[in-house]
């Protein structure tokens, strides 16, 4: 079953064309990457997906109904999630409250006192239990990009949108948060990750697609992609050069 | 966490139900006429807070829902014959109603942009009264000093109005504390932080904002009314004095914004403050300069006001200074 099908999807700013008839469909239970150089539209496609932005044309369809133009509270009430590249935690909040608010708002639609349950079990899914009662103002960046999972978890989403959530993290927070990346899956929620780590995001996708210009270039297995004239030429420039500095 | 077992939740009601009991008992006009005044503004500006401080929303012109009820509850009572108390639910009902309306169209703006309009909304109240025959146009109406016998006479009016407002002041504080403690105030407070990742996470910013501008709009539609019946007479200057909204705004940024407790001292303290500004030789005609000051220095210095501090300081007490 496709839980999410991007349909032609075209997205202008002004004179700015961010995102040109961009097509692709994402089986349920995949991890999904979707990389591309800087500027290639990566978060406008995510905003568009989500309900932030409508697009120009073309459609989305999130579990076969059609989302296209919805605002982005009812796009999350119908399960999807998304941590946000810069995090955003509310900081006079307590981490617990924190995510209460994903369970509260999210699918499930939780009332504060069971809201305070899912939010622990998120918080623990993603190891910040310990963190609960603190103000979310005082945890470091990579505990931040983990209240920001746990609040999109304690929604209880069937898709779930990473936006870099490896960016800034050291190599053991990197593997880390694979693992808890790869649980999640494991649980049968969707995932759709913007990632700039290769290694990280080869390593685990089912399948990647590539952006450049606000254009789909590729689209594949990780190792197909990787080896992709087009994909390297987006990332490094002329393709003959790039495999003749690889050869020396 | 059943709110009723909380310190914080009894705290600001038993000081407000202390206040106005000892007062009943004294039966004292001098107190009575400035306990009216500090109540008047602990409500303003703890309904004020309800937008403000839960929703980060600033309303520069809110005095404009004090007016527009407090005309409508007059004309009611003065021109149609009701009694006070429906008369002044129907000023709250009113205020809120615009606030719907107006909300409907303001609230997509943000921030300065938000600021801006709720001031022309009180400007533009303000000109439209002021030409509208029903309401007395620039001179206002005057209430029959009949309408008084109905209390038992004038001076008993005043101490049923008191009485009504001091009620009212409950409620607010009640109603403050209850948005705040509720999903819907979590809501809220997730749109203060960050009102587009608020929505990404499924809170429905537009109706949560229209519903807490609705709220804050109805209670001072009803202060309005009860403050000038207490008068006896309304006129669009009186009604609609943008710097009594500025006052609003700095009691509430004074006690700490977003809290319960921090609205009601934030008022009693610059009341205290102001009367005593009035009254001394060098300022009495300064105290909006001095307002001015205060504003500024806090905003500068202690955002999160009085309250604020000390729950910043002393965590242990967070569960008490709500």
């Amino acid at each position: 079953m496709m839980i999410l099908q991007v349909q032609d999807v075209t997205k202008r700013f002004g004179g700015l064309q961010a995102l040109t008839d961009v097509t692709f469909d994402l089986p349920a239970g995949q991890i999904l990457g979707l990389i591309g150089p800087n500027g290639a539209g990566k978060t406008t496609l995510f905003n568009v997906i989500n309900g932030v932005y409508a697009p120009n044309k073309g459609q989305i369809i999130f579990r076969g109904d059609d989302i296209t133009g919805m605002p982005s509270y009812e796009v999350a009430r119908r399960g999807m999630a998304r941590a946000h590249q810069v995090v955003r935690p509310l900081h006079d909040l307590t981490v617990r409250e924190n995510v209460m608010v994903g369970a509260c708002f999210g699918r499930e639609g939780h009332s504060l006192a069971s809201a305070v349950q899912k939010a622990d079990a998120a918080l623990a899914q993603v190891g910040l239990s310990g963190r609960a009662d603190q103000p979310s103002g005082l945890l470091n960046v990579a505990q931040k990009k983990r209240l920001e999972l746990a609040r999109a978890l304690a929604a209880r989403p069937y898709l779930l949108l990473l936006d870099e959530v490896l960016a800034g993290l050291n190599p053991t927070e990197i593997t880390e948060m694979v693992d808890t990346i790869l649980k999640i899956r494991d649980e049968g929620i969707t995932i759709l990750m913007i990632e700039h780590v290769m290694q990280a995001v080869m390593s685990i996708s089912d399948r990647i697609i590539v952006l450049d210009y606000g254009q789909l270039i590729a689209t594949g297995k990780p190792e197909e992609v990787a080896a992709n004239p087009q994909v390297i030429e987006a990332y490094l420039g002329d393709p003959e050069m790039t495999a003749r500095l690889m050869a020396e | 966490m059943k709110f009723w077992r909380q310190p914080g939740f009894w705290l600001p009601l038993a000081l407000v139900f202390l206040w106005g009991g000892i007062v009943l008992v004294l039966k004292q006009d001098t107190i009575r006429e400035t306990t009216f005044t500090v109540m008047m503004f602990m409500a303003l500006a703890s309904s004020l807070n309800i937008l403000l401080g839960y929703t980060g929303y600033v309303s520069f012109g809110h005095i404009v829902f004090f007016g527009l009820g407090g005309y409508t509850g007059f004309f009611l009572i003065s021109e149609m014959g009701w009694p006070l108390y429906p008369a002044a639910l129907a000023g709250g009902a009113l205020s809120g109603v615009i606030a719907l309306l107006v909300g409907l169209a303001v609230l997509r703006l943000r921030g300065a942009y938000f600021a801006l309009a709720t001031i022309g909304i009180n400007e533009a109240a303000r000109a439209f009264v002021s030409n509208f025959g029903p309401f007395g146009g620039a001179t206002g109406l005057f209430v029959n000093f009949s309408a008084y016998e109905k209390y038992g006479g004038a001076g008993q009016a005043l101490w049923t109005t008191f009485t009504f407002l001091w009620i009212t002041t409950l409620v607010v504080l009640l109603v403050s504390y209850l948005v705040k403690h509720s999903r819907f105030g979590l809501g809220l407070q997730a749109i203060r932080e960050d009102e587009d990742a608020a929505m990404v996470m499924g809170v429905q910013a537009p109706r949560a904002k229209t519903i807490t501008y609705v709220i804050s709009a109805f209670f001072p539609g009803i202060i309005g009314t009860l403050y000038f019946f207490k008068n006896g007479n309304v006129e669009p200057g009186d009604a609609f004095q943008l710097h009594m909204s500025i006052e609003m705004l700095v009691m509430v940024m004074l006690g700490g914004m977003g809290t319960v407790l921090g609205p009601m001292v934030g008022a009693t303290a610059y009341q205290g403050l102001r009367g005593y500004l009035l009254t001394s030789p060098i300022f009495k005609d300064l105290h909006l300069a001095v307002a001015g000051l205060i504003l500024l220095l806090i905003i500068l210095f202690v955002p999160a006001g009085a309250v604020g501090w000390v729950r910043g300081r002393l965590p242990a007490l967070r569960r008490v200074l709500e």
